[in-house]
């Protein structure tokens, strides 16, 4: 079976390696018959060697290929394995150092796509052997390539203040890197700094944390952007532009030192939708929380009166400094950066989507996080947990597990904290009012270093757990004692009975969403969301913090709902990735990059506009198109529109391409 | 008329091509999850949707594919900003193309698949599969029946009026 193709390279001395991948492969596909035919029938195409073996990616089988390239003066190696995206970069190592451009190489992947998905072993041996046959005809047409080499810019750039950005943001700039931190809201500290307390060791969630936020806001290495945006990204790895929209704060960074007499003076108070989630006031013109960082406060448009009405100015008039500036206006900021982290983090699932838990209708029905408030000793009522009233003190509380988790109507997945948060709850409700909790679980998952130990805990401190899915909360008495109470209507799986159980409080614990813009900011930066709307890793297990963009990279709860610990571990190991990128000073990119040959071109500009990256200029003067390397990042759109066939999209050419066709059409029964 | 088949269920060859970033990544997600969809597709890994040149759904067609399964990021996921909605313009011209060349639209079909798809993507090639079944082989001629043909010498047979 030769290849028609007329431009059909000099004979190549090829090397076919199939892999059982255990029995992975092996337990769908004939190996040995797979590499024995490619050795008989694919002689003609260049095929020297064939041979199956175990484990290719072992180290023995590596060293097989090593030494049939030098023994017998392999010029090419098909390997038919696993994905590429898993081990072509082993594969082409172990090439290179034989000696072999390393991009001579091919891996098919007869795993993922092949044994994985297909039962018949004959039709899944015959589908391997044409994938195979693709691959061989694809690499007698491949040609010696080399990585492109970009430096990379030292500084960095962190979106999001939580406490995975801070994280990040710290490692970074404690080795000495420049960091631009950039913060939507007006202070760092992001939902953490909300929280009371922290399971399962219940230390003060604000006196870890603000000490971080503290050391950000001052360090040198640091520029901290609050109150800003991204706007605009563009480049590649090591060399991207950040367009920055810094807000106007009205309020002069230069000129304020943060004494407070603006917020104490302002004469507007409105419900604090943000850090106090509605249960508190704060002012039109405020700091989020007192040891907000940076100190600055921001005037609200929206609710100051002087934006209302033009009159008022009560903030300008006792400002010691002189600082209220209600002219100022929004400030782009272009910088250059070589790494982008994001760890922007999560929303709180809105419970009023679930109106039968009664969420916004019924007053004693809370969120976690206004129950992380209530409870907080800085929080609207100094810490005591009491019903929306203010002051009464609640005699019997019910916490509902999963709102919004493991429910195929809103989120199927686990939010994984909230098991944790509950009995954090449970905890802090019983110490502060000796009330009596109740919990209503599906499961209870405490996997985390003495997570199960708190749950015992709660146990021995009495807490009842209930495992059932919760129906209904009503404040319809049907029973006698339910008059005046909220009800719970739950069933008992474990006794497997419905049950109607009059509390005073419910504290539904919400679960993590992605964050309504999350879709628009993976966008912003060309990275992909799954379904749910967490941005993807470039490997689930092994490559967690990277993303299929190179440059880009995801820490903290953005990838998924994740506690404290991970997102903290999740932000010094994105921090330890880009330091080893900023360290090397320069990085390999796939020399995946169109060319144009100037004597074949027309001038006729049809791949001008097709470029999103603007990476083809037109010479008027020799009426040719040129396309800066730089800038492609090897799509080959415009390689397909080229009227005149002069652009060559390297490593994916159209031989390369009609020849793998050819090959996989090869085979057929 | 002899069955070409000899009784066999048609076993339809469909090529399939991917990008590298979503939905090359949707067929690995199919296997990592071990979804089981038929053997009849063979996959092609471009870097991009963009990079599709009609030439080569004609050359998969003219080597004995009976479908061509394009698949790509969905639109606004496209991993070079919007190069997929080029695809599309591309994509339109082709099926008119085809069918003016008598194959039947359902030959040729255009899917969107994230990296986090592996469901839809063997979902969809399940139904092309079994859609292509239906139709039937393409019996598109070879480069050699053609080069045949064009060799012969080109003879009209006339018929006697009774």
């Amino acid at each position: 079976m030769a290849a028609e193709s007329e431009t059909k390279q000099p004979q190549e001395r090829i090397g076919v390696y199939v892999c059982h991948c255990g029995s992975n492969i092996a337990g769908t596909v004939d190996v040995a018959e797979v590499a024995r035919w490619a050795g008989e029938e694919l002689k003609d195409d260049g095929v020297v060697v064939s041979r199956d073996y175990k484990f290719m990616c072992s180290s023995l089988g590596q060293e097989m290929i090593q030494k049939d390239i030098v023994e017998q003066g392999l010029t090419r190696v098909v390997v038919a394995a696993c994905s590429p995206h898993l081990h072509e970069a082993t594969f082409r190592n172990a090439c290179a150092r034989a000696g072999m451009n390393p991009y001579l190489c091919e891996l098919v992947s007869i795993r993922e796509q092949c044994s994985w998905v297909h039962t018949d072993k004959a039709k899944a041996t015959e589908k391997s052997k044409a994938i195979l046959a693709g691959g061989v005809l694809r690499v007698a047409r491949d040609t010696p390539l080399e990585p492109m080499r970009v430096p990379i810019h030292p500084d960095v750039l962190v979106v999001g203040g939580g406490v995975t950005g801070i994280q990040a943001a710290l490692e970074l700039a404690n080795g000495g890197k420049h960091v631009y931190l950039v913060e939507k809201d007006s202070t760092l500290g992001g939902h953490m700094a909300q929280l009371d307390k922290t399971f399962p060791t219940l230390d003060c969630s604000a006196c870890i944390l603000t000490p971080r936020m503290v050391s950000a806001g001052n360090h040198p290495n640091i520029t901290l952007l609050t109150w800003s945006e991204v706007t605009g990204v563009s480049g590649y790895v090591g060399n991207f532009t950040i367009t920055i929209r810094k807000k106007a704060r009205f309020v002069r960074e230069d000129l304020c030192n943060g004494c407070g007499v603006c917020t104490e003076k302002c004469p507007k108070k409105v419900v604090d939708d943000g850090f106090e989630a509605g249960l508190g006031y704060r002012k039109a013109v405020y700091t989020a929380f007192p040891q907000a960082v940076p100190k600055y406060p921001v005037i609200d448009v929206e609710n100051c009166t002087y934006f209302i009405k033009g009159t008022c100015k009560a903030c300008e008039k006792f400002c010691p400094t002189g600082a209220i500036d209600f002219n100022q206006e929004d400030e782009i900021l272009t910088v250059p950066v070589g790494n982008i982290i994001l760890a922007t983090g999560y929303q709180t699932f809105d419970a009023r989507r679930i109106p039968q838990y009664g969420y916004g209708r019924l007053a004693n029905v809370f969120t976690s996080m206004e129950f992380e408030r209530l409870s907080n000793a800085a929080g609207p009522t100094g810490g005591k947990v009491t019903l929306r009233d203010g002051k009464t003190t609640p005699k019997t509380v019910g916490i509902i597990h999963c709102v919004g988790s493991r429910d195929k109507k809103y989120n199927e997945y686990c939010s994984a904290i909230c098991c944790m948060q509950s009995l954090k709850f449970a905890h802090v409700v019983k110490e502060r009012t000796g009330a009596q909790v109740y919990e209503f679980y599906i499961d209870m998952r405490t996997p985390g270093k003495s997570y199960d130990e708190f749950y015992l805990r709660n146990l021995e401190e009495g807490v009842l757990f209930v495992r059932g899915r919760v129906a209904e909360v009503t404040d319809v008495a049907r029973l006698p004692g339910e008059e005046g109470k909220l009800i719970i209507q739950a069933e008992d799986s474990l006794i497997g009975k419905q049950r109607r159980i009059p509390v005073d409080m419910v504290i539904l614990s919400t679960g993590l969403e992605p964050r309504d813009d999350a879709k628009e900011v993976a966008k912003l930066f060309g990275i992909s969301c799954s379904a749910d709307g967490w941005y993807i890793e470039r490997h689930v297990k092994l490559e967690p913090i990277s993303t299929m963009t190179e440059g880009v990279f995801i820490a903290g709860c953005v990838v998924g709902p994740k506690d404290i610990p991970a997102s903290v571990a999740q932000g010094s190991a994105v921090a330890a990735r880009v330091y080893q990128y900023i360290q090397q000073g320069e990085i390999s990119l796939e020399p995946y990059r169109a060319t144009i040959n100037a004597e074949e071109c027309s001038g006729c500009r049809i791949c001008n506009d097709l470029c999103p990256f603007n990476a083809i200029s037109y010479h008027e003067e020799e009426q040719v198109s040129e396309v800066n390397p730089a800038l492609c990042q090897g799509c080959g759109t415009c390689v397909s529109a080229c009227p005149a066939g002069a652009i060559t999209g390297w490593g994916f050419s159209d031989e390369q391409i009609l020849a793998q066709i050819e090959g996989l059409m090869a085979v057929r029964s | 008329m002899s069955d070409p088949l000899d009784g066999k269920t048609f076993e339809p060859v469909i090529i399939g091509f991917t990008c590298n970033w979503c939905s090359y990544r949707a067929a690995d997600m199919a296997g990592m999850a071990r979804m089981k969809y038929p053997p009849n597709i063979r996959l092609v890994r471009v870097m991009c949707s963009g990079r599709l040149d009609p030439t080569f759904i004609f050359k998969a067609f003219a080597s004995g594919a009976d479908g061509v399964m394009v698949t790509g990021c969905h639109p606004g996921d496209c991993h070079y900003i919007e190069q997929n909605y080029k695809l599309m313009r591309r994509f339109i011209l082709m099926q008119r193309t085809l069918e003016q060349m008598g194959i039947e639209p359902g030959r040729l079909k255009l899917t969107w698949a994230s990296a986090a798809e592996g469901a839809k993507f063997s979902e969809e090639v399940t139904n092309m599969v079994e859609e292509v079944r239906r139709l039937g082989p393409l019996n598109w001629p070879s480069a050699e029946t053609m080069d045949e043909w064009m060799a012969k010498e080109p003879s009209i047979e006339t018929e006697e009026r009774p």
